[in-house]
């Protein structure tokens, strides 16, 4: 199992209510292993942004192991996590989550910052990412300057610019026109060719459709996790 | 990475300029007020040091008085019970650097067409080096001139001004009294006393002069007051206590039976005189610290609005892999920025102010390096004291929550 990016064991999470505790998240066990492209479905509430914030390390379990990377991340503190955060995961959200007031190239440089970068490399390396993500030209303007498509392919030159091994998406297409979706996915299956692990959360068939695996949570329970039947490239 | 982080606090700082820069007014006033009332507190402590310097140092005044006869009790001046005699035995004592007898009153002068009334001093040539008192012209009378009441005169400017607009008063002839008196020198100028007197409207003229041409005086050989000088502010106490010893002796005074002169230490006045402007600037800073930390809990304010409104950029930059320490000191640099700006400004509106107090009115004003460096260091500590709070408060958010926020 070394060559697993994400491994769970009985992984659970119980938040407290003041109506009593709550399980959001009961004993998941799964492995992704090292470029997967994994799709994560189900229903709001089922518990799939939990599992997706104990994978990115934004959250601690109430139980069980995570292991990321082959590291046993359960019990860090929120410092290492953070570190993790930076080093070893690409976020990419719904809302594209840019910072408005920064260039798209301050953007994309962002993780190196706390990486510990130095201003010449940074420079060098957002410039490169946006390139990847087709937006070279684009360094000085500003998040509100350009599309929302334009927008999610910063995010993702964002999530790619410390190089990580695995990518989490949360509904990164569930702002955008189907067109622009078709791109968006178009792109995260490159990079998952080019050997980026990434787990993507999805509502829409369509889109989980692109993922070789689909995962289903329902009611905080992991419930089915079996290969994309359809042959279909997206 | 320090680069990166003070360039993304001037650009939180610029993209609300409004905001920021009355934040920054704030600190602006009370740096600026602090600078200022140190400067004028300081202003008044110089002057102060100044007009005491212009007194003389370590003066004691020996003032003749108080006889009892028959259950009434004179003042001070009220007997003549202080002798020439005295004055030289005083000049014999340890410790003792000038003696002089002094004999004063206010006189009219006359000059020709014009006429003032002026202190006149009737001493002896030891008074002028007592008050450290220079001659700006002419040469000053000696002990020949004493002994023969010769009716030369020394002429302070303020009386030179009055009696002589036009012309150069040395070798001119004063009336006072219809006695004529050659004026053979002229008094530097030294400015008030701590009483607010005008030191320079004196005429000095030999003592014995005095006591028979201006003053009369019906006890021969008595003089009202005695001005000592001792040679250290050390050997002070020493002085006084000798002094004391020696007057008691010399006026056979019984044990148990009060003085018959008072003694007035002149650099205890000057000290509780500086030590009143002290005390003054002093309270001037406290009120102006007040308005700094006015200024501090602006900054705090607008700081923890900052991070309500940017907790969504937070949740962002902890999840691409912010620490704790990287939010709270980037809240802490954008407070640090706004609070050593506002100080830098807030020095130049001080000083500008002093100057212009200065420029404006006749108040002395001081701008020590010193004020200017713990005013500065004090803003910038202000900044870190009420940014700290608020950076705290962002850097506990939890990264989950603080994404979710709209």
């Amino acid at each position: 199992m070394s060559a697993a990016v994400i491994r769970t064991l009985g992984l659970g999470k119980t938040y407290q209510t003041a109506a009593g505790s709550f399980p959001a998240l009961q004993g998941v066990d799964l492995s992704i292993g090292n470029g997967e492209f994994v799709a994560i479905m189900g229903p709001s509430g089922s518990g799939k942004s939990t599992f997706m914030n104990l994978l990115g390390c934004l959250d601690t379990p109430s139980s069980g192991d995570y292991f990321l990377v082959g590291r046993n991340v359960a019990h860090l503190g929120r410092d290492e996590l953070a570190a993790l955060r930076n080093r070893c995961i690409g976020f990419v959200f719904q809302g594209f989550n840019l910072l408005p007031r920064m260039s798209l190239e301050d953007n994309v440089a962002l993780p190196l910052v706390y990486a510990g970068c130095r201003r010449d490399e940074r420079r060098q390396r957002a410039r490169r990412e946006l390139a990847r993500v087709g937006l070279a030209g684009y360094e000085g303007a500003r998040p509100n300057q350009i599309s929302g498509g334009q927008q999610q392919r910063v995010a993702i030159a964002r999530a790619l610019v410390n190089a990580p091994q695995l990518i989490l998406a949360d509904e990164p297409t569930g702002n955008l026109d189907s067109h622009t979706s078709a791109e968006i996915m178009g792109l995260f299956t490159d990079l998952n060719r080019q050997g980026i692990s990434i787990v993507l959360v999805t509502h829409e068939a369509d889109i989980a459709a692109c993922a070789a695996r689909q995962v289903r949570f329902r009611d905080g329970l992991l419930v089915s996790d079996e290969p994309t039947s359809r042959e279909t490239p997206c | 990475m320090l680069k990166a982080m003070l360039g993304e606090a001037w650009q939180a700082m610029g993209a609300n300029r409004l905001r920021s820069g009355l934040t920054m007014l704030g600190m602006v006033i009370g740096v600026g007020s602090v600078v200022l009332m140190l400067a004028i507190g300081q202003g008044a402590q110089y002057s102060v040091a100044q007009t005491i310097s212009t007194m003389g140092s370590n003066l004691y005044i020996v003032i003749s008085g108080s006889t009892s006869a028959g259950g009434l009790r004179s003042g001070s001046g009220g007997g003549p019970t202080l002798t020439i005699a005295d004055a030289e035995a005083i000049a014999e004592l340890d410790g003792v650097a000038n003696v002089a007898p002094v004999q004063q009153g206010t006189q009219q002068l006359v000059h020709g067409p014009n006429n003032w009334s002026a202190t006149v001093v009737g001493t002896t040539p030891p008074y002028l080096e007592a008050r450290a008192w220079t001659l700006q012209s002419g040469y000053p009378f000696g002990d020949s001139d004493v002994r023969a009441a010769t009716r030369v005169a020394l002429i302070g400017q303020t009386a030179a001004d009055n009696l002589f607009p036009n012309e150069d008063p040395l070798g001119q002839t004063v009336r006072i009294r219809q006695n004529p008196f050659v004026i053979i020198g002229v008094l530097a100028r030294k400015g008030q006393n701590l009483d607010g007197r005008d030191q320079d409207d004196t005429l000095i003229i030999p003592l014995t002069t005095a006591q028979r041409k201006v003053f009369g005086n019906p006890f021969p050989g008595s003089v009202r007051m005695i001005m000592v000088q001792a040679t250290s502010a050390e050997a002070m106490p020493a002085v006084e206590a000798s002094m004391v010893a020696l007057l008691r002796q010399r006026h056979r005074l019984r044990e148990g039976q009060d003085n018959d002169f008072f003694l007035r230490n002149l650099a205890a006045a000057a000290d509780s005189a500086a030590e009143t402007t002290r005390v003054m600037s002093l309270l001037l800073g406290a009120i102006a610290s007040v308005s700094l930390l006015v200024g501090g809990i602006g900054i705090m304010n607008i700081m923890l609005v900052s991070v309500t409104e940017r907790t969504r950029e937070i949740g962002i930059r902890m999840a691409i892999g912010a620490r704790q320490r990287d939010i709270l000191a980037q809240f802490l640099f954008e407070a640090l920025m706004i609070s050593v700006a506002g100080c830098l400004i807030g020095l130049f509106v001080g000083v500008g102010g002093a100057l212009l107090t200065n420029a404006l009115t006749d108040m002395v004003i001081v701008i020590s390096g010193t004020s200017v460096l713990v005013s500065f260091a004090v803003a910038a500590g202000v900044g870190v004291f009420f940014g700290y709070y608020p950076a705290r408060r962002a850097a506990a958010l939890d990264p989950i929550e603080a994404l979710r926020h709209q």
